[in-house]
């Protein structure tokens, strides 16, 4: 369980007050534009797409269906090299054993390179709880963590933040824990970047630990592999003494061979870039050179549960590439904060409720957060089938609530489908609104409705039965089908 | 040819024009059109909505309707796409192995209306006039789930008369999505309310898609603000002759200058 966002409310509540925070709508719109037409072109000049996307899902469903023999494997290559492997089921025991180790060095800070894994278990709360400082290092994540704000995309955290909104909280927060912001500090986007590498150095400098994730983990080696765009992340693997990795079980690649496939999928689709500028791989302790303690968490949390669901496992298949977000025209409405999670947008909808349950309010309703548009699977670089997810969730939420008292949607439903089972029920039915039509004559639609259909009728107008149905007309005009 | 209609449970109560134009349309192309009675809906609502055995008897009693048949066409991007893309997974979901290979082959033959004309019976002319500004709007289950492509529009750029002007952000969703527009009533319309915006902005006097469903979102958007564009079924359209027009040829002469 992620002890993240919980106490949200069900999406519906929050995609409403998101709604009308009109700036944050306008710098998601701006932002998921930009990156979705950069994705586009580069996607586009990929002669072979289609069949890399093909080749992704393949490995991705290899692995999971062999997931217990690659673990092993990856467990041995590892501590051939020279690292330390830790398991843990859920948050709180890999909690437990990060902070331990980071505790162990007599340290009260770390460096963290941006990882969502240690954001799913909340690891920098944990860490706080122990009296150690966790400072992220990347850009974005640093202007969340600074606001004391949530991220609100998987790799652009600041996304609903503008330039201007940055700057007052470097002015504001920087002094706070570090090398201060410069006095005249601009809204200029150099400057901004300056300022945050000026306020970062310092703490990398000094830092004995740091933590990451791993985008993926290669089981025939042992090589661990973080992407990144800032360096900051080459700067946590590479300057403290110890480093600890956590990771999600089913980032596990067979062999080095297969990066080839996915580290052409991942930059394309997550910031529309050929290559990504920094692409670090360790394996194990080099005695003499970079971090001589490495311990790699290999976290569950969840993750065997979704794979044991047939149809749900796909969603494991995710390399957080974020092409599902900034295409779904939910989430550009909505932003981040309304999926309760550190996974948000079309990959959130299907991966909380299947890593969380559906208990709560908020893993109830997110299979319900989406049109169904289908626009998530056509750019997804490994083939989830998210729509078909979010419906097999659903099936899943309503089938939960089954045996107790019906409410009024499961009543509704079941007298539907029993009047649709017979074509005579039907029938009878359907004379009903050609009645309702008939008295209704002339008007051309419907304005406010009553009841629950005023969610409906809020915003739009209905529009009125005919006086007589398609099967009245066939029947007069045609006879017998 | 003989081809089946599936009104579909929607257009039977709300929009009878639209089936009726279907009916035309092929008519005039020779093909026999029959309409069987039994028949109810796809279950699409139930399905959508995680009702999975709630859609089950509508799913059976589809394949039992129209299984026989070589040809079944629907006037519904979105019940094709759930006949095709569902019916076996929700019989496979509720245990029933035999109907859902029955009702997978049976959904072979199911196609929307532009399919139908396009890829089986092969015409993209079918003899309509119909002299207005007008735009498309491609519906994401026509576009995605039954990745029509073009065909409605090469049959709309064979009508006569017809000022087709592109719709900016065609490919964006409405935001209707079945009971999504009540379940999220408040992002559906946000959605649909950048869509009206788009369709205000071609200036178009009909807004033209495979689905009365979306159409009915976005045509109650544009009618509350009394945008003064109405919303039209594709298979209406190419329903439409000279003769509908003779009326007011004159203002067709001024739409489409
Ligand atoms: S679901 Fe697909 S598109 Fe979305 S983040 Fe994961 S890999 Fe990327």
């Amino acid at each position: 369980m992620s002890g993240t966002f919980i106490g949200m409310p069900a999406f519906p509540v929050a995609a409403r007050e998101a709604l009308d925070n009109a700036q944050q709508r306008r710098n998601l719109q701006h932002a998921t534009q930009t990156i979705r037409d950069k994705r586009a072109a580069v996607v586009d000049e990929v002669d072979r797409w289609e069949e890399l996307r093909v080749a992704g899902a393949a490995i991705k469903d290899h692995v999971l269906t062999h997931l217990d023999g690659y673990l092993v494997q990856l467990e041995e290559s590892l501590t051939r090299a020279g690292a330390t492997v830790h398991w843990a089921r859920d948050a709180e025991e890999a909690n437990r054993i990060v902070t331990a180790l980071a505790r162990e060095t007599g340290t009260d800070e770390v460096v963290k390179v941006k990882s969502m894994t240690t954001q799913e278990i909340g690891l920098n709360e944990a860490l706080e709880d122990a009296g150690i400082h966790a400072w992220e290092t990347d850009l974005a994540e640093l202007i969340v963590q600074l606001g004391r704000d949530r991220p609100s995309h998987i790799l652009v955290p600041a996304i609903h933040r503008n330039r201007a909104e940055i700057r007052e909280i470097f002015l504001r927060e920087m002094g706070k824990v570090g090398t201060p912001a410069p006095e005249g500090l601009t809204s200029a986007p150099h400057e901004l970047a300056e300022s945050a590498r000026r306020h970062l150095r310092e703490k990398f400098l000094r830092a004995k630990v740091a933590i990451s994730g791993a985008n993926f983990a290669v089981a025939e080696t042992g090589t661990l592999v973080v992407v990144e765009s800032e360096g900051n992340g080459r700067m946590c693997l590479t300057l403290p003494e110890t480093l600890i990795s956590v990771v999600g079980i089913e980032k596990v690649l067979p062999t080095v061979a297969d990066l080839d496939v996915f580290l052409k999928l991942l930059p394309r689709s997550s910031t529309g870039e050929r290559m990504n500028p920094y692409t670090s791989t360790w394996t194990g302790v080099t005695p003499g050179d970079g971090p001589q303690q490495v311990h790699v968490v290999l976290l569950d949390n969840g993750r065997s549960d979704a794979l044991a669901d047939h149809v749900g496992r796909q969603a494991l298949r995710c390399i957080r590439c974020s092409a599902c977000l900034n295409v779904c025209p939910v989430y550009e409405r909505v932003g981040g904060h309304a999926y309760g999670s550190v996974y948000p947008g079309p990959i959130g909808a299907v991966l909380n409720p299947q890593l969380r349950g559906t208990e709560s309010p908020v893993d109830k309703s997110l299979p319900y957060a989406s049109s169904l548009c289908g626009a998530c699977f056509d750019v997804c670089p490994v083939r989830i089938e998210i729509p078909d997810l979010l419906v097999h969730l659903r099936t899943r939420v309503v089938d939960e609530k089954r045996g107790g008292l019906p409410s009024g949607e499961q009543l509704a439903m079941k007298g539907a489908s029993w009047m649709f089972a017979e074509h005579t029920r039907w029938e009878r039915a359907q004379r009903g609104a050609e009645l309702g039509g008939r008295v209704l004559g002339k008007k051309d639609s419907i304005g406010r409705l009553p009841g629950p259909l005023s969610a409906w009728s809020d915003a739009r107008d209905a529009p009125i039965p005919p006086g007589e149905s398609f099967r009245t007309w066939w029947k007069r005009e045609r006879g017998q089908g | 040819m003989r081809v089946a209609l599936f009104a579909t449970c929607f257009n039977d109560t709300m929009w009878p024009q639209t089936p009726k134009a279907v009916v035309t349309v092929l008519e005039r192309l020779g093909v026999t059109v029959e309409f069987p009675l039994e028949q109810t809906c796809c279950g699409q609502m139930f399905t959508n909505t995680g009702y999975a055995r709630e859609a089950l008897p509508l799913v059976e009693r589809f394949a039992d309707v129209f299984g026989a048949y070589d040809a079944v066409v629907a006037p519904s991007g979105s019940c094709v796409g759930s006949i095709r893309h569902q019916h076996g997974t929700v019989a496979r979901g509720c245990a029933r192995p035999a109907l859902a290979e029955r009702a997978e082959a049976g959904a072979r033959n199911v196609y929307e209306l532009s399919e139908l004309l396009v890829d089986v019976l092969g015409v993209t002319d079918v003899g309509a006039t119909f002299p207005h500004r007008v735009t498309y709007h491609p519906t994401c289950h026509s576009l995605r789930m039954l990745r029509v492509a073009d065909k409605p529009l090469r049959l709309l750029r064979a009508v006569r008369g017809i000022d087709l002007v592109e719709l900016p952000g065609a490919d964006q969703c409405c935001g209707f999505g079945g009971t999504f527009a009540m379940k999220n009533a408040d992002t559906s319309v946000s959605m649909g309310s950048d869509k009206a915006r788009h369709v205000r902005e071609t200036e178009a006097e009909v807004l033209v898609a495979g689905d009365n469903s979306c159409l009915a979102h976005i045509g109650g958007l544009l009618h509350r603000q009394r945008a003064g564009v109405r919303v039209l079924h594709l298979a209406e359209v190419l329903a439409s002759t000279e003769r509908d027009f003779a009326a007011d040829q004159e203002l067709g002469a001024v739409a489409s200058r």
